[in-house]
């Protein structure tokens, strides 16, 4: 009886033992601590959702039978000329001139996701090359392209953007170009500092000792270091730029009505103050750019995370108060602090 | 010392001048006339000739900008095409109403964001640090206008609606006139303009406060003998403040440059409003004049941020 009981607990640790000893890459691992994180699992759920409405958002307006630009003044306003409210047919209720809310969301999400991407790749693109290059060579081109930098970061850039679009009329491009002019500069300044210390580094004297090119350097052993950075800030990078657009849109700057977009959908429930006896105008397109920035950045959180866990993992202070001992190192701590 | 002075000015210079250029040169090349819109729609050629005569178009574009870079250093920007004003009155008219934004704000969003990260940072990996990141999370999220006009639904709106006033729909009351008036008309906008930016200061203080926290001299200060407080506040809170004074310098300057978002949706008579109307009326004195404003004040937080870090940090000087 106690030898069967003292055998079985030594073969289960040995079975165990010789399952949980298996080589791991470090995509699997990342891809473990992915699994592991539900804000970021959910916060992918939700980006993936998105991504699909604004591809088939015109199966939306199909099933809805509403374009998102058609006006339905019968059906989609009262007798008084006021938006209706959430209903059967329209299910997230109509705007001021009786369009159908739920398309125009679907439609909305297409330009939010485009520029959000498109700007934040782009910037990625130029803040990368020129963070690589300034940090690489250092000297001279190093100054003068942190310089560049810096006067970048001191332009008011919403202020640049009202003069710009004032002269060229808003436009979709415009707008994207605005945001990357502005943006690239917080990934300059990482892919930098990250290139800068990289290039002291072994691996690099033996690359060049072995008579590598610089631009082999840079993209065959400096650029895939980096990769880290790179993935976290243009993830991060979306949500600004998704805001940055919406804002443009809501001043009016960015793209032209009928079509679209959710800053532009804010913008008209705002004008006249009309929201304020049809929530629904501001409350969809609202929870609409907050859930997709949130998402964006919980995911840049998440990655962040995963992909480098030795940055953040926080230790948590053990609390002073849990133990008898504890406590009385805490009052002698707190008795002191008063005879100060 | 006084040369890192010398070249922090220079660039400050440098600035200006990039972006004098960068406006100045955008209106010249851009489509469109502006002896048209001063004129209006039904002017004559010869009147139009006359207008452009008298604003100096007819001009090489140096010359132009010769003159207009002479007459702004005296603090002349020139007169609005719509109303003859001029620029530099019709902006600082407007210079009140922005600056009690962001003064307001700045003390509300420090009051709220610097506790939050002080919370967060000290229970490093509890709840309430996972409730801190939240609000981090959110707040950084969070669209101004799409704040500003939940709040203004939620606490305006809707109380109105119930049959009383809780808060005032926006604009402006002048200070002196009754500064309980000014103060009423601006909660919204000083809540709404810091729950958005405190989440930011949040974020800098806990991660500054987690640095710090593990360095010998804040354990040299708790075995002293310290209060807990004492030893955040006093000791490791002043490891902060550069990064801090960095941030709320250039939030500042950008905010005093025309808080655009918060003035629109409150209707804010403030510089940022100016420039959107100038805008929609396609007014370009007052757009450079804006612009440049903006500009200098990014300027001058930079060196006025550079001078208290050599007064809060001994090291730099």
């Amino acid at each position: 009886m106690t030898q069967i009981n003292e055998t079985k607990p030594v073969e289960t640790n040995a079975s165990k033992a010789s399952e949980k000893v298996v080589q791991r890459s470090s995509f699997a691992l990342t891809m473990r601590r992915i699994l592991k994180d539900p804000a970021l699992l959910t916060a992918v759920v939700f980006i993936v959702i998105l991504s699909l409405i604004a591809i088939f958002s015109p199966l939306v307006a199909y099933w809805t039978g509403h374009d998102p630009n058609a006006q339905f003044r019968e059906t989609g306003m009262s007798p008084f000329g006021l938006p209706v409210g959430p209903n059967g047919e329209f299910l997230l209720g109509a705007d001021q001139l009786g369009r159908d809310v739920l398309v125009r969301l679907a439609y909305g999400a297409r330009i939010s996701l485009a520029v959000g991407v498109l700007a934040a790749f782009a910037s990625a693109v130029i803040g990368i090359t020129i963070g690589m290059i300034s940090g690489f060579f250092g000297g001279w081109v190093d100054v003068v392209l942190g310089r560049v930098m810096d006067l970048v970061m001191s332009v008011p850039f919403l202020l640049c953007a009202l003069a710009l679009v004032s002269v060229f009329g808003p436009s979709l491009t415009l707008s994207i170009g605005v945001i990357v002019f502005f943006s690239w500069t917080t990934m300059g300044r990482v892919i930098r500092a990250e290139t800068a210390s990289l290039t002291k580094r072994e691996f690099i004297e033996a690359s060049r000792s072995l008579g590598a090119s610089p631009l082999s350097i840079l993209l065959r052993d400096i650029l895939p270091n980096l990769s880290v950075p790179i993935i976290v800030y243009t993830t991060m990078m979306i949500p600004s730029s998704i805001v940055f657009e919406a804002t443009l849109s809501f001043l009016g700057l960015g793209i032209t009505p009928p079509t679209a977009s959710w800053g532009g959908m804010l913008a008209d429930a705002g004008a006249n103050s009309v929201y304020l006896v049809a929530w629904w105008l501001v409350v969809f397109p609202g929870l609409a750019l907050l859930m997709s920035t949130l998402a964006f950045n919980i995911l840049g959180d998440g990655l962040r995370d995963a992909l480098d866990p030795k940055g953040r993992r926080i230790k948590p202070r053990k609390k002073k108060g849990n133990t008898l001992f504890g406590w009385l190192a805490k009052g002698k701590a707190s008795e002191g602090g008063t005879h100060q | 010392m006084i040369r890192y002075f010398m070249q922090r000015l220079l660039f400050a210079c440098l600035v200006l001048v990039s972006l004098s250029v960068f406006v100045f040169f955008l209106f010249f090349v851009a489509p469109g006339d502006p002896a048209r819109v001063v004129a209006g729609d039904k002017a004559t050629e010869a009147q139009l000739e006359q207008i452009r005569e008298n604003l100096g178009l007819d001009r090489p574009i140096i010359v132009q900008y010769g003159s207009f870079v002479s007459k702004a250093i005296q603090g002349d920007l020139g007169y609005s095409y719509r109303n003859q004003q001029p620029v530099l009155d019709l902006i600082t008219r407007r210079i009140p109403a922005t600056v009690s934004l962001v003064i307001g704000g700045v003390i509300v969003w420090l009051a709220i964001g610097i506790p939050i990260g002080v919370m967060s940072a000290r229970n490093a990996g509890s709840k309430k640090d996972r409730l801190g990141q939240t609000f981090i999370l959110i707040g950084l999220s969070f669209p101004t206008f799409v704040l500003g006009m939940l709040s203004l639904y939620c606490l305006y709106f809707l109380p109105r609606k119930a049959g009383f006033m809780l808060f005032p729909a926006g604009g402006y009351k002048p200070f002196l006139d009754n500064p309980a008036d000014w103060a009423w008309h601006l909660v919204l906008p000083w809540t709404t303009l810091a729950l958005v930016t405190a989440a930011i200061y949040a974020r800098l203080t806990r991660g500054q406060l987690l640095q710090v926290l593990g360095e010998d001299y804040i354990r040299t200060a708790r075995a002293k003998g310290i209060s807990e407080g004492k030893v955040i506040y006093k000791h490791a809170m002043r490891a902060t403040l550069t990064p801090l004074i960095t941030q709320l310098g250039a939030d500042i300057a950008f905010l005093l440059g025309g808080s655009i978002v918060i003035e629109q949706v409150y209707g804010l008579q403030g510089v940022g409003a100016l420039a959107v109307q100038a805008v929609a009326n396609q007014d370009r004195p007052i757009i450079i004049g804006v612009v440049m404003l903006g500009g200098l004040f990014i300027v001058m937080a930079n060196i006025i941020v550079d001078l208290l870090y050599t007064l809060l940090d001994p090291r730099m000087r």
